[in-house]
């Protein structure tokens, strides 16, 4: 044995480039040891704020985590802008998502040792994913991630249908990781190495060996299942109808955010071969499918369902377009995404009530008048998802259209407007039903409760944010653009270097 | 001077209904105190937007009162606004009309007054940044957020088939403003800037690349969106259900101001930045336009209800406004522009007065009224007088515009001046028999007899109307003066067509 090896133990700066999730997992397994230890009524509040106490613990020592950019644990980890970004991103999600729940589970009668040790575990798994550049370390982040959500998606556990929601993801999930671990494998054999960067070196040099082809594909399948695209996205709808409210709201976009990381690292950091026509195709059928798909749908969370499956859609369409635009128009994306999907959610959540009852359009007619502030909230986040300026969505769009049209993505662009304006009629109808249909008054609305109500505001804040001073979070998502595409520029976390992405002609 | 104000006012007249709307968003549920605050709110913006027009130099060409700051970097989004002698008027129009809508809304609104006047107010905004605004983003931000809260007025204080009229309002004009977005996005994506005056500049000088190949598209763009929302013929069917169906106070301020946002398009994009273009389409926009007074008027005639032969009226009025605009001398422009401030406040007035009778009957049935005078004869003495200012006659506001238009289309074609002229005959006959038919001869439903004569409230909100009309139509100077430099501006590349102002 090489005795370097012996002497080479991390030095003590690679676990401040974990930071972050060392924090999650250990507050998560502090969790799960507590809950036997706390009879049920007690548990419910001490473990939420518990968890609350590890999400915003972790967001602090993110902070650590962004000083001392580099790479960590032998090439396996890099903090670089890019990561932090996403870490920000999740653990933010995780910590409203917290908050939604809180109440939701004494509603719903929902143990929550597990709950909450499940939600912080698998943000640790999301966290990973995007600082994460090799692959085999991606893989077992994605795992990570995706069996806690598994689990988390079946936690209704006296409806039948949240467990078939759990299995049916838990099966199509399981096959669409092998898929990408099959990716991963190939290629290896294409390029000799796991490492994103190595790969990147060796696509870029030689002549693209056939084998680094399937290889991206089946990557692409694998990860394509888990952000939802088309045509990956068949149990998007149902999983969404089974599982948990909150839960929904955090998967579709925490998980998929990561998803989305790796999928830009895999991408654009390792140059995939052979990319443009696939992802061109699933962009514009997520789109397409996702629109039509949502506009017949009744249910609520069906409704969402099919239109995180068109946001996928949109968010694609800057993969097609050239790398820097790309990444940080994605970026900008899934922020915004993220603000306006767990806000919606976590109306959604609280409206449903015991046993989620309350999921059907119908239930929403008169909300406008009977909880103005749960109806508003609600409103203002579809205006988002619309895309209307001055909330999120619409620079999310125009962000992520222009980069397309930079690229002279004319076809996808077209699709893609088209597809928005259609996306405009479906959450109309429930805004329409929110305020011009008269109120069914069986339905009843439980008062908002401070954790609800505090999550509302902090995701309504960054819609708005996102929508009225959208410099910062983009100046920010360009400069870790331009250090992701280019890693050999000095990696910082906070770059000085100032990038012009949408160049002023004289 | 009081230049500190002078950079300032255009954000406050702009700004301050809406922060009114907010502050009522916390305000208790008290409906008296609502609506004197949302009062209070619409007049104190009309009190500022006068200093527009008492601090305006008519022979500065630039644009007045001029804020320009830097909103978003990236993309290149400034927060410019400004005024000239075309815009300044339709800011004032806006707040002009407010106030009356408040007052004409305080008993009608009885239900969910604190979101009725939150919208109102959020609206007023939206239509004054239309026209204040002078990034091209910035301007999309607002025509796009006028429809929120005028579809959300329809839908939830409207009438009958209420939120299918709101739902089709949305759609239709959303739909058609994409276009225009489409075409904002290729003009930044050339031009790098979403300024109008960058943007106007570079296209003058030929420094766009590829303009030439894409200008008649951006033209469509530009004119698709502008002409659903005038709305010009064929696009104007959406329009009789919006109005039909919405409350006064939204029929007062689509058919007074919202309409204005088209041909204020037409005028300051379509004539600004495509002029060759503008050239090029004139012909068919112009026989549209025509086709629009014609057929506007025609169908105006047979309606069975109130509030849609003024709906339709408008659709034929608003013809005379696209046809000035298109006949690129000064007379018609001016008289364009004079004819959207005329209907604002002539067709507002109508639509208040046919509100206050759906207060009292709950109907817009022609066949339900029948010699109203009788019983209401303020009533009738203000629809009257109202009535008359729409249909033209000389010294009320109607005829200057027309006029001016009528005489602006003869020098440029005088087909167009032939066909537009009938126009004026076609709205003499539909509103006389209207007229007739609900207020002359004798009282035909016995419960008509004990209608109430107007409030005092109801008369504060018509005189403002009944004044201003006559004012416009006995001195129009007053206004001309300030609009005829802005036109002379604005047809400056279109020179060599224009012709004499008229009057000289």
């Amino acid at each position: 044995m090489n005795l370097a090896n012996i002497q080479n133990i991390p030095p003590a700066a690679d676990y401040i480039r974990i930071l972050p999730e060392i924090v999650l997992s250990i507050f998560g397994m502090v969790i799960m040891l507590l809950d036997p230890l706390l009879d049920e009524e007690k548990s419910q509040k001490t473990l939420g704020m518990i968890g609350l106490a590890g999400t915003l613990t972790a967001l602090l020592s993110t902070w650590l985590m962004a000083r001392s950019p580099g790479f960590a644990f032998w090439n396996m980890v890099r903090v670089d802008g890019f990561s932090v970004f996403f870490h920000v991103l999740v653990i933010a999600i995780t910590t409203v998502l917290i908050l939604t729940s809180y109440e939701y589970m004494t509603v719903q009668r929902i143990r929550a040792g597990e709950y909450y040790g499940l939600i912080l575990l698998g943000a640790v798994g999301m966290c990973l994913m995007s600082s994460a550049v090799e692959l085999v370390l991606i893989f077992i982040a994605l795992e990570i991630s995706s069996i806690s959500t598994y689990i988390l998606t079946g936690f209704r556990r006296r409806f039948a249908i949240s467990s078939e929601s759990s299995l049916k993801y838990f099966l199509l999930g399981s096959f669409a990781t092998a898929f990408f671990l099959y990716g991963v494998a190939l290629m290896f054999g294409a390029t000799g190495s796991t490492n994103v960067d190595e790969i990147s070196v060796r696509l870029n040099s030689a002549q693209v060996p056939v084998l680094a082809y399937v290889a991206m594909a089946l990557m692409f399948v694998g990860l394509g299942f888990k952000v939802a695209a088309a045509p990956f996205h068949i149990w998007t709808p149902d999983v969404y109808e089974g599982a948990p409210a909150p839960i929904v709201g955090f998967m579709s976009t925490a998980p998929k955010a990561a998803a989305f990381a790796v999928l830009l690292r895999v991408v654009f950091e390792a140059n995939a071969p052979g990319r443009f026509w696939l992802i061109w195709t699933s962009a514009a059928l997520s789109m397409t499918l996702g629109n039509v798909g949502a506009l017949v749908q009744d249910n609520i969370k069906r409704l969402l369902a099919y239109s995180s499956i068109a946001h996928a859609g949109y968010m694609l369409v800057a993969f097609a377009a050239t790398p820097e635009l790309g990444t940080s128009a994605v970026m900008f994306y899934a922020a915004s995404y993220a603000a306006m999907n767990v806000g919606a959610f976590a109306v959604v959540s609280h409206f449903a009530n015991a046993g989620e009852r309350y999921v059907t359009l119908e239930d929403y007619a008169g909300l406008g008048r009977r909880a103005p502030f749960l109806a508003g909230a609600l409103g203002i986040f579809l205006i988002s998802l619309i895309g209307i300026p001055i909330t999120g969505g619409f620079f999310a769009k125009f962000y992520v259209f222009s980069a397309a049209l930079k690229s002279n993505l004319v076809g996808l662009t077209i699709i893609g407007v088209i597809n928005s304006a259609l996306g405009a009629y479906y959450y109309l109808k429930i805004i329409v039903v929110m305020y011009m249909r008269d109120p069914r008054e069986e339905v009843p609305v439980l008062p908002v409760p401070l954790g609800l109500g505090v999550a509302l505001v902090i995701t309504l804040a960054a819609t708005i944010y996102l929508g009225v001073l959208p410099g910062r979070v983009l100046d920010f998502a360009q400069r870790s653009a331009k250090q992701l595409v280019h890693p050999d520029t000095p990696t910082s976390a906070w770059p000085t270097t100032d990038v012009q992405i949408f160049e002023h002609a004289p | 001077m009081n230049s500190y104000l002078d950079t300032a006012i255009l954000t406050l007249v702009t700004f301050i209904p809406a922060a009114g709307g907010l502050l009522l968003l916390i305000f208790p549920r008290r409906d008296r105190d609502i609506r004197i605050f949302a009062l209070i709110v619409s007049l104190l913006t009309f009190g500022l937007s006068l200093h527009l027009v008492a601090n305006f130099h008519r022979m500065q060409t630039e644009f007045h009162y001029q804020i320009d700051r830097q909103w978003i970097s990236t993309p290149n989004i400034h927060y410019h606004m400004g005024v000239d002698g075309i815009s300044m008027w339709l800011v004032l129009l806006t707040t002009f009309l407010t106030p009356l809508c408040v007052l004409i809304s305080w008993k009608s609104i009885h239900e969910r007054v604190k979101e009725f006047f939150i919208l109102l107010l959020i609206l007023e905004t939206s239509l004054i940044g239309v026209f204040t605004s002078l990034d091209l983003f910035l301007f999309y931000f607002f025509w796009e957020s006028t429809l929120i809260p005028m579809a959300l007025l329809i839908g939830i204080f409207g009438h009958g088939r209420k939120v299918y009229a709101a739902v089709k309002f949305f759609l239709y004009t959303m739909v058609a403003s994409v276009f225009m977005l489409a075409a904002l996005l290729w003009l930044y994506a050339k031009v790098g800037s979403f300024d109008f005056v960058t943007i106007q500049n570079a296209i003058r000088a030929g420094q766009v690349e590829g303009f030439a190949t894409a200008a008649p598209w951006l033209f469509l763009g530009f004119f698709l969106a502008f002409a659903v929302k005038v709305p010009l013929f064929p696009f104007h069917t959406w329009l009789p259900d919006a109005h039909v169906e919405a409350p006064t106070a939204g029929s007062v301020l689509l058919a007074g101001v919202l309409l204005k946002m088209g041909t204020y398009g037409m005028l300051r994009f379509n004539l600004g930045l495509f002029p060759d273009q503008s050239r090029h389409n004139a012909p068919w926009i112009a026989v549209l336009a025509l086709i629009g007074i014609v057929y506007g008027a025609l169908v105006a005639m047979v309606q069975p209800n109130l509030k849609k032969v003024i709906a339709y009226s408008s659709v034929s009025h608003l013809g005379f406004v696209v046809l000035g605009i298109f006949s690129f001398t000064q007379a018609g422009l001016n008289g364009a522009l004079f004819v959207m401030l005329a209907h604002g406040v002539s067709t507002g007035g109508l639509f208040m007065l046919a509100g206050i009778l759906y207060e009292r009957k709950h109907t817009y049935e022609i066949a339900d009224m029948g010699g109203l005078a009788t019983p209401m004869p303020r009533y009738a003495t203000f629809f009257c007088f109202i009535m008359l200012a729409s249909v033209g006659l000389p010294l009320l506001n109607g005829f200057v515009g027309e006029f001016l238009v009528l005489s602006g289309a003869f020098q440029a074609n005088s087909w167009y001046g032939v066909i537009g002229a009938t126009g004026v005959i076609w709205s003499a006959c539909y509103l006389l028999w209207m007229y007739q038919r609900v207020f002359f001869g004798k009282v035909t439903h016995a419960e008509n007899h004990t209608l109430p004569d107007l409030s005092a409230r109801e008369q504060l909100a018509l005189w403002p109307t009944a004044i201003a009309a006559l004012a416009m139509g006995v001195a129009p100077l007053l206004w001309l003066n300030i609009i005829d430099p802005a036109i002379r501006t604005a047809l400056t590349p279109f020179a060599q067509l224009a012709s004499k102002v008229v009057g000289q």
